[in-house]
C-alpha cells in the first residue's frame, strides 16, 4: 500500500477463538506492582510453542 | 471504533477490534475524519471535493481504494464481537496469590498506600508459618486444573519475616511438586535487609523480583524514608545493583514512583540506567488529592510531555543499539496476551487474590483490611463465591466508561482497586489513571512505528 503501512499482526481476533487456556501470569495492574497493562505481556503457549520450535529435536 | 493521533511526526491509525496498527500519511489521516462504514465502491464526490483542496484527486482515488481494502479485510473499523466472550473464563480457578507476609515496614514511605503496613487493621501483623502454610495449600486446591501458579512475597517489607518467607517457600515447592504445579515466586523488597543471604536465596527461588527505588539520592530521600527520618537511596542501590548482577539482570524491576517532586521523572529512569539498571518501572503516585506529594490534573500536561521526553530519548537509545527496558512503553503487537485475557486483566477476586497474615483473603494486595471485601479466611478454606462472581463480572464490558474507550483491549478495564478507592465502585474507572495509561500507550505504539520505520 503506498499510503498505509500496517505494522503488526493484528490477530486480537483469532485469539479469541484459540485463546483463554488461563496459562499466562497474572497481571497486576495495581500502581505498587507495576501497573501492567496486560498487553505488555506474553502469551504463555505462544512462548511455549516457540521455545518447542527453537529446541533440538 | 478507530483511534488516531500524530506523534513524533508519526501519523497512527489503531483499529481497536482487530488490534491492527497502521501508520499513514496526511492524506489518509485526514480522509478518516471524514468517511466511515459502509464504503461505497469510490469515494464521495462531497469527501473528493472537500480533500481536493489539500490533494491530488489520483491520490484521494487511491487513498479512499486503500481505505476500503483494510475494512474489506477487517483491519479498519472491525466490529467488536467480543463481549460473548465474558462468559469464557468467569469460573476460572485461582492461579496467584499475594502473601501479605508481613504489614510492618522499615520504611515510612510518605506516598505509602499500605499506611506503613497498617492496610486499614488497628495494628502491623506478620504472618506465621501455620497460616502460610493453609495458604498453600489454599491455593494448590482451588488452583484444579491450572498448572502454572504465581506466589508473590509482599508487604510491609517481606524480609522482616524473611525465615517464614523461606519456609512457605520450601512447602510451597514440595506440595507444589507433589501436585503436579509449577510455582514461580516473585517477592517485592525495599532493600534495606538485603544481604548475601538473603540476595542468594532470592536469586536462587524467585522468578522476580521487585526492587523498590526512585531514581536519584534527592528524589528518592525525600519521600522514602527510614523510621529516623533519613533516606534510604545509599543502602538500597549497592545492595540492588548486587542483587541484579548476581542474577545476570535477568527477570527483575526496578520500581519507582514520581510525585509532583519529580515531574521530571526521566532523569529518574536515566539515572537508574546510568546505574547499572535495564529493567526499570518509574510511575505516578496514587494517592487522595490531599497527600502533600500527590500529583493532580493540574500536573497532566508536564507529566504527558515528560512522557513524550522520554520516549524520545529510549528510542534515540534504540536506534543506536542501546537502552533499557521501560516497563510501560513495553507492547507486544503480535505476541501478546490473548483477547480473552485482555477483557479483565488483573483476575483479582477471581484468578487471584491476597492473603494477610490473619488468614484472610482478599481480591487483591490493596483490596487487604477493607471489611466489605474480605471474601474469607484459608484457615477455614472458605471463600465467598458470591464476591468472586461479582469480580469475575467486572471486565471491559461491564465497565460503562470503558466499552467506548480505545485503550480497553491494551488495558482491560485499569485496577478494581484504584475504582474502588477513588470512586468507590470497581467498576468505575479511576480517570486520572486512566489518562495517564492512554498516553503510555500512544507513547509504546509510536515507538513500534519509528523502529518499524528502521526496518
Amino acid at each position: 500500500m503506498k499510503h498505509v503501512k500496517t505494522i503488526n499482526e493484528a490477530n486480537l481476533k483469532e485469539t479469541a477463538e484459540t485463546g483463554g487456556c488461563g496459562k499466562c501470569q497474572a497481571s497486576c495492574q495495581s500502581a505498587c506492582k507495576t501497573s501492567c497493562t496486560v498487553a505488555n505481556q506474553k502469551c504463555e503457549s505462544k512462548v511455549q510453542e516457540n521455545q518447542k520450535l527453537k529446541s533440538p529435536a | 471504533m478507530i483511534h488516531k493521533y500524530k506523534l513524533c511526526g508519526y501519523n497512527i491509525v489503531l483499529d481497536i477490534n482487530s488490534g491492527a496498527v497502521h501508520v499513514v500519511d496526511e492524506l489518509v489521516y485526514d480522509m478518516l475524519d471524514n468517511i466511515s462504514p459502509p464504503f461505497e465502491a469510490s469515494c464521495s464526490e462531497r469527501v473528493a471535493n472537500k480533500l481536493s483542496r489539500f490533494y491530488d484527486k489520483e491520490e484521494i482515488i487511491t487513498c479512499y481504494e486503500e481505505i476500503r481494502k483494510l475494512h474489506e479485510s477487517g483491519t479498519l473499523f472491525s466490529e467488536d464481537d467480543y463481549e460473548k466472550f465474558t462468559e469464557q473464563s468467569a469460573d476460572a480457578p485461582l492461579k496467584a496469590m499475594c502473601l501479605i507476609v508481613e504489614q510492618d515496614c522499615n520504611l515510612r514511605c510518605e506516598y505509602c498506600f499500605a499506611e506503613a503496613g497498617k492496610y486499614g487493621f488497628d495494628e502491623c501483623a506478620a504472618m506465621d508459618f501455620k497460616v502460610g502454610k493453609k495458604a498453600i495449600d489454599f491455593l494448590i486446591k482451588n488452583s484444579k486444573e491450572r498448572k502454572n501458579l504465581e506466589i508473590d512475597f509482599f508487604g510491609g517489607e517481606p524480609l522482616m519475616n524473611f525465615e517464614v518467607v523461606k519456609k512457605i517457600t520450601e512447602y510451597a515447592r514440595s506440595k507444589g511438586k507433589r501436585a503436579g504445579k509449577i510455582i514461580r515466586f516473585t517477592l517485592t523488597t525495599n532493600g534495606i535487609l538485603l544481604d548475601d543471604e538473603k540476595i542468594n536465596f532470592i536469586n536462587k527461588e524467585m522468578s522476580n523480583v521487585v526492587l523498590s527505588l526512585d531514581g536519584r539520592k534527592e528524589t528518592n530521600d525525600r519521600v522514602r524514608k527510614r523510621l529516623d527520618g533519613t533516606g534510604c537511596y545509599d543502602k538500597a542501590i549497592s545492595e540492588f545493583k548486587t542483587l541484579a548482577d548476581r542474577r545476570g539482570h535477568e527477570n527483575y524491576y526496578i520500581r519507582g514512583t514520581f510525585t509532583k517532586y519529580n515531574l521530571d521523572f526521566t532523569s529518574d529512569v536515566y539515572h537508574l540506567y546510568e546505574q547499572g539498571f535495564d529493567q526499570i518501572s518509574i510511575e505516578p503516585v496514587i494517592g487522595k488529592p490531599d497527600m502533600p506529594c500527590a500529583v493532580s490534573d493540574r500536573d497532566l500536561p508536564r507529566i504527558f510531555s515528560e512522557y513524550e521526553i522520554l520516549a524520545k530519548r529510549i528510542l534515540a537509545d534504540k536506534k543506536r543499539g542501546k537502552g533499557f527496558n521501560f516497563f510501560h512503553f513495553m507492547l507486544d503487537l503480535d505476541q501478546g496476551p490473548c483477547a480473552i485475557k485482555r477483557l479483565r486483566g488483573c483476575g483479582a477476586g477471581s484468578e487471584y487474590v491476597a492473603v494477610t497474615p490473619d488468614g484472610g483473603i482478599y481480591p487483591c494486595h490493596q483490596f487487604a483490611g477493607f471489611p466489605e471485601y474480605k471474601m474469607g479466611s484459608v484457615l477455614d478454606g472458605e471463600m465467598d463465591k458470591a464476591l468472586k462472581k461479582t469480580f469475575a463480572g467486572s471486565h471491559i464490558y461491564s465497565k460503562s466508561d470503558c466499552v467506548d474507550c480505545w485503550a480497553k483491549f491494551y488495558c482491560s478495564g485499569g485496577c478494581n482497586a484504584n475504582n474502588y478507592i477513588f470512586n468507590g465502585d470497581i467498576r468505575m474507572p479511576h480517570r486520572f489513571s486512566c489518562l495517564i495509561q492512554k498516553k503510555r500507550l500512544e507513547c509504546a505504539i509510536m515507538m513500534k512505528a519509528a523502529l518499524a520505520d528502521e526496518v
